[in-house]
């Protein structure tokens, strides 16, 4: 009857080369950069940690203290993550949806764990949850401190990651759904939280990386006890005394459990936004990631090759 | 099932979408709510299927006060302008999504919704998700959409207003013939009078929150109930305090006592139409439409003097309320009406 009227370009259009590069200028910048600041780095923390060999390696990654700390690392951050992703998806909801005297207020509060220099946040939970808490909640120094620490540092990137694909949303299609009978919760299940996975997968992703390395705001309020240690401040002690090879190897195996959120992450994003990149679609697929200003952008991955 | 809408009122702040509108839409009818932008056509379409409460006033369906009831208990179909797709669902899944909601087996929401899909012309794109559709394509299967549960009515909101002109037309006869197949109830909305009068067998026409007349497309345009009207539905032109239809204009070369002089502007020729731009004495523009063989008879050539005889004029004298804020120039309120025949009725 009619012709595919918005069939989008599958090639991103070339647009403006970059002022001053040439094609090959632009790229070479760009990898030497990255090699410098990113790659070159963990490639040195990588040998560093098999110095010793793969034997050493295992040993410095299975000693008691070391698993205690990544365990406690994973399974606190796995919990702040869990708990973030629900009340940042609400708070992001109550920012987009509704109105209320002092929105822009709280709107602003939410980017202070960003801006705030984490040492800070520590010293304001002792005051408010130590032992001079005006609550009477005493909890400095205990793991709950570290769950409470990673909370507040991590607040910030699900409702920055949800916020936009709120504001974005066709509301008419809540409509629809609820002609055809669906009521809230079903609206809400079926038409809203599969458009906003693709935000709360990349928000949970960067807010889990985050929460692995967190070390500022848990050093004073959970302090450095055997049973409060987290890795980044077991491998600053193992780095004190002198033993640079065990910190290293804790190191990578945090690097791998970053790596290894961000790949499932992905995997969930490529699933949940499948509808955008089926053949005819443009949108490209990728870890979409909310920065602090609240703009989104997308990396581009050289687009489906995997397929 | 018939609808009627008795008092309804609503406004946005200080803006009055709808001033006691009451309509009557019998049933089985196909109805068009016509008016411009603003006019609060839409706001009553989203009231009648509950996506706005009334200020006051009620809603009936089939009789049933359904004022208080919440949209998923109308038994509506609602289609939007811009489709409103489940973006992240195939289109059968779109299609059956009403269906599923009603737990219905699925072998049996299969066999429904391949029928639709027959029905819309839609078949073999099952599979696709929206955003691999065309506009048109997305169009029919969001009606398929709101077919699948069997609405008592069929509310259709601009459904053509982001399509392309082709596919427009196409859509609207095929819309005509589904709703002389499926006999349900069928409002739509539009700011194109030429659709209106394509489709609907009865015209609601609105200005500024209130209707200004109702009737079938040629009662409105024989006899309108004022200037709105007749400016909004066809083409007009103003002479003083009469109004008066472009085909309604005789072009002549000799004077008499009923003709007044005019010079022409500019002859566009839109095919078999031809449209005559004269300028009076006293700087009043009035456009005539004249067919290709009067216009060979004649011999007009731009910055000829001519004469003009009004044939029908019509005056609305105190006659509406509305007058007072009804059309303000022949032409101004209609999108791209100077390229239509208006006459095509």
């Amino acid at each position: 009857m009619e012709a595919h009227a918005q069939s989008s370009p599958v090639a991103p259009r070339a647009g403006i080369r970059l002022p001053g590069f040439g094609a090959g200028l632009g790229r070479g910048t760009v990898v030497l950069y990255l090699s410098l600041i990113v790659l070159l780095p963990l490639a040195a923390l990588v040998s560093q940690s098999f110095e010793g060999g793969l034997s050493t390696f295992w040993t410095q990654v299975t000693s008691p203290p070391a698993v205690r700390s990544l365990e406690l690392t994973v399974i606190c951050s796995l919990i702040v993550v869990v708990i973030n992703a629900f009340f940042g998806t609400i708070i992001a909801w109550l920012l987009v949806r509704d109105q209320f005297p002092g929105k822009s207020a709280v709107n602003a509060v939410i980017d202070l764990p960003f801006a705030l220099p984490t040492i800070v946040a520590s010293l304001i939970l002792i005051e408010l949850y130590g032992a001079h808490s005006p609550f009477g909640i005493n909890i400095a120094l205990t793991r709950a401190a570290v769950v409470v620490a990673l909370l507040f540092v991590t607040l910030p990137f699900v409702v920055r990651a949800v916020q936009p694909l709120l504001i974005e949303m066709d509301r008419e299609m809540e409509e629809a759904a609820a002609s055809l009978g669906a009521g809230g919760f079903t609206i809400f299940r079926r038409i809203i939280f599969p458009n906003l996975l693709p935000g709360l997968a990349a928000g949970v992703a960067l807010a889990f990386a985050r929460a692995l390395g967190e070390y500022g705001s848990v050093l004073l309020f959970a302090g450095g006890l055997p049973n409060t240690q987290v890795s980044s401040v077991f491998i600053r002690q193992q780095i004190e005394s002198g033993n640079e090879t065990g910190a290293a190897a804790v190191s990578v195996v945090l690097l791998l459990a970053a790596l290894a959120m961000l790949f499932l992450i992905t995997l969930i994003q490529r699933w949940s936004s499948r509808h955008e990149r089926s053949p005819g679609a443009g949108a490209g697929a990728g870890l979409t990631v909310m920065p602090m200003s609240g703009e989104s952008y997308t990396e581009k991955e050289d687009d489906d090759e995997v397929r | 099932m018939g609808i009627s809408v008795e008092g309804a009122t609503k406004s946005f702040g200080d803006f009055q979408a709808l001033d006691d509108v009451s309509i009557e839409v019998p049933d089985g009818s196909l109805t068009a709510l016509l008016g411009p932008s603003g006019s609060g056509k839409s706001t009553l379409l989203r009231a009648i299927a509950g996506l706005e409460t009334l200020d006051s006033g009620s809603v009936l369906i089939d009789g049933e006060d359904v004022s208080k009831k919440p949209t998923q208990k109308r038994e509506v179909g609602f289609v939007f302008q811009h489709y409103a797709a489940f973006k992240h669902m195939t289109v059968f899944e779109n299609v059956g999504f009403g269906l599923k909601i009603r737990k219905w087996d699925k072998a049996k929401i299969g066999d429904r919704v391949h029928e639709l899909l027959d029905l819309v012309q839609l078949h073999g794109l099952a599979d696709r998700y929206p955003s691999q559709l065309s506009g048109g394509q997305r169009q029919r299967m969001a009606l398929a959409r709101a077919l699948a549960v069997e609405p008592q009515v069929l509310l259709l909101d601009e459904p053509f207003g982001a399509l392309d002109a082709k596919v427009r037309k196409d859509l609207r006869t095929w819309l005509r013939r589904l709703h002389e197949e499926m006999h349900v109830t069928t409002i739509f909305v539009t700011h194109d009078q030429e659709e209106a009068m394509d489709v609907a067998g009865q015209l609601v026409v609105m200005n500024q929150g209130r209707v200004e007349q109702s009737g079938s497309a040629d009662d409105l345009y024989e006899h309108p109930a004022n200037e709105f009207v007749m400016s909004f539905v066809g083409e007009v032109n103003r002479l003083g305090e009469s109004f008066v239809r472009p085909h309604d204009i005789e072009v002549v070369l000799d004077a008499d006592d009923r003709t007044e002089q005019g010079m022409v502007q500019r002859i566009v020729a839109l095919g078999f139409e031809i449209r005559v731009e004269f300028v009076l004495g006293d700087g009043t523009e009035i456009w005539a439409q004249l067919t290709r063989n009067e216009l060979q008879r004649l011999e007009l050539r731009e910055g000829q003097i001519a004469y003009l005889r009004p044939v029908q004029a019509k005056s609305f004298n105190g006659s509406s309320p509305s007058n007072d804020h009804g059309a303000s120039t022949p032409h101004g309120n209609r999108d791209g009406g100077d390229a239509e025949v208006s006459a095509a009725v």
